[in-house]
């Protein structure tokens, strides 16, 4: 689980290797989210064969109406999948590094919680936010109220004396209170609506298309090259304030950066796809094990494990019940844990 | 020539004003200094107020250059500072830790020259055989020694070193002092220690501050930890002996609170 020599070494030669076992390491999993993002492609309702999926990608001809399913429905769904995958690794990262928590998440910043509560006024009460068309009407809910505890938090931390432990209890009343307005709507709610929203809570891909694939992109990116902009600011999050701050580092402005970034693009990740929960966890905890804590590997790396992560979810949520296609969620979950438990045991055992 | 000018500062809390020091008038000299004072004299307060962690009022020059007055970037090249608790924790190697020190010249890719400066301060304080362990596994005294090298590393020209040498044994002390004493040539080192004897052995010049943050008294070591300071500062009856390298051994005999028997 190392990625450091056995021997002590007396010059930095050790550090050239471990830089290169790292850039390896992150070729790989570019590598597997490739295989997985074929894969995902040529899975579904109708099986298209492999060769079949790179002459449509590669010539953008197909047979019958393979061009179509692999364009509009299947590409998209696939690409989704890795970006919802990378944006709630990326966010796990850094949110974890600024409240040096290891088991925080975006979602311990209650905007999955105030997401799903959105969804349940449109799908239970018939509410429409923004006064959208009544297809985005859930989403537009979700994503407005996802944004809305996340302004609550960024205006919380950017308070005098916000530090990391207040932050976590801010996010924790967030996430209660927008669990017991959820249970309201619940207790009111007729038997259909609240199917409706125990399905949309599972996770689903399955209502992708090209334009919330760009936007969840877009955020990703935008992110993604903020974070690495500021990797080593960033690293710096784990020494202790006052050290990070005789640095050079404003801890504040870092801290609020993140938040506002973070909760931005899981917000988008949410509203689109339901709450998958539990990679912003897993993704940078095996990152870390893998890596340290050098965010140009650590930041790239969690996004990389979180789209890997839920891709290969996407993969087997689609071949437990031939023909259905199970909640990515829920998969997510159930493929995540034994992962995750058997790092820890491994850890445990090797103190 | 490292000067506060009338430094004032007191902590507002809702109970009150609370004031560690008003109209501080204090020099320190290029070479290694070192700050006395019983707890609570305010010795931690006046490194972070040098460093600037604190809304203070009244003035700090260094030689012409007011610091008050320094931003951020311009701050951190001139100053480095070791906090007094570090509650890092990070699985960083300590080649990483040591190399954040150098964070404002750090780029996409870590040039080697930057490396070396890493392996050299490591060998200099005799801890490059710690270079690949992660931080986390190390002892308190290894995490202290590889934090005094993150902040040594960058070769600042003023250096606040809150309580270095606690947590480490007396070979590593004698080492770190040594070495401090060594670095002079333009470097202001500040140091806060609260073994006398080190810093009677190794300061170029030391400050006293007294129980309410004024300032006792500075100067050469022998001419201001006398048996006299002792008892007016700390509170202590004491002997100071020297030996023929005029090495000082300083035995406490009582608290001047203690009902002589």
């Amino acid at each position: 689980m190392s990625d450091r020599p056995e021997t002590p070494v007396l010059d930095h030669a050790f550090y050239k290797i471990m830089l290169k076992r790292r850039t390896a390491l992150i070729a790989v999993l570019l590598g597997l989210a490739a295989l997985l993002l074929v894969l995902n492609i040529a899975l579904g309702s109708s099986p298209i064969s492999l060769g079949e999926v790179f002459r449509v990608l590669l010539t953008g001809t197909g047979r019958g109406n393979n061009l179509l399913i692999i364009r509009d429905i299947r590409l998209p769904m696939s690409l989704m999948a890795l970006a919802v995958g990378a944006a709630l690794g990326m966010g796990g990262c850094e949110i974890q590094t600024i409240l040096r928590n290891p088991i925080a998440s975006p979602f311990t910043l209650g905007i999955t919680n105030a997401a799903t509560f959105g969804a349940a006024l449109g799908l239970i009460l018939n509410t429409n936010v923004l006064k959208v068309s009544e297809s985005v009407m859930v989403t537009a809910n979700a994503f407005v109220f996802a944004l809305l505890a996340s302004v609550c938090i960024y205006a919380f931390s950017t308070r005098a004396g916000a530090g990391k432990g207040s932050i976590v209890l801010f996010g924790i009343a967030l996430n209660f209170f927008f669990t017991a307005l959820t249970m309201i709507l619940q207790y009111v709610s007729d038997s259909e609506d609240l199917k409706s929203l125990v399905f949309w809570n599972m996770g689903s891909l399955l209502k992708t298309n090209w334009t919330k694939l760009f936007i969840v992109l877009g955020a990703l990116l935008f992110c993604f090259i903020i974070f690495y902009k500021n990797a080593w600011k960033l690293t710096a999050m784990t020494l202790d304030d006052t050290k990070a701050k005789s640095l050079g580092v404003d801890v504040q402005k870092i801290r609020r950066m993140v938040i506002i970034l973070t909760s931005l693009v899981t917000a988008f990740a949410v509203s689109f796809v339901g709450s998958i929960g539990f990679v912003g966890i897993i993704a940078p905890h095996i990152a870390r094990q893998l890596v340290g804590e050098d965010q140009r590997y650590f930041l790239t790396l969690s996004a990389l494990i979180g789209a890997v992560v839920v891709a290969l979810s996407f993969t087997i949520s689609k071949i437990i019940i031939p023909g259905v296609v199970l909640p990515i969620g829920l998969v997510t979950a159930i493929v995540g844990i034994p992962v995750f438990l058997s790092i820890i045991f491994r850890e445990m055992e090797a103190m | 020539m490292l000067k506060t000018e009338n430094l004032s500062f007191s902590y507002q809390t809702k109970r009150g004003c609370f004031p560690v020091f008003q109209n501080l008038n204090v020099s320190f000299i290029p070479g290694f200094n070192v700050v006395l004072g019983p707890n609570g004299a305010g010795k931690s307060t006046l490194l972070k107020a040098i460093f600037g962690l604190l809304p203070c009022k009244g003035t700090i020059w260094y030689q012409k250059e007011n610091v008050t007055a320094l931003g951020t970037a311009a701050k951190t090249k001139l100053i480095a500072y070791l906090p007094q608790l570090d509650t890092s924790f990070s699985v960083l190697t300590v080649l990483e830790m040591v190399l954040l020190g150098l964070l404002p010249e750090l780029g996409r890719k870590v040039k080697d020259e930057d490396l070396q400066r890493v392996m050299e301060i490591l060998r200099l304080l005799n801890i490059e055989r710690l270079a690949p362990r992660r931080f986390t596994e190390l002892s308190g005294g290894q995490k202290k020694m590889v934090l005094v090298a993150q902040t040594l590393v960058r070769n600042p020209k003023i250096i606040l070193l809150d309580e270095p040498v606690n947590s480490l044994d007396l070979q590593k002390q004698l080492e770190l002092c040594c070495l401090l004493r060594r670095l002079v040539a333009e470097t202001s080192v500040i140091a806060v220690l609260h073994d006398l004897n080190l810093a009677v052995q190794f300061a170029h010049h030391i400050v006293v501050l007294d129980g309410e943050g004024k300032l006792y008294g500075a100067g050469t070591p022998r001419e201001t930890v006398t048996e006299k300071m002792l008892q007016e500062v700390y509170g202590v009856v004491a002997t100071i002996n020297y030996d023929k390298y005029g090495r000082p051994a300083i035995s406490a005999v009582r608290s001047t609170r203690d009902v002589v028997a």
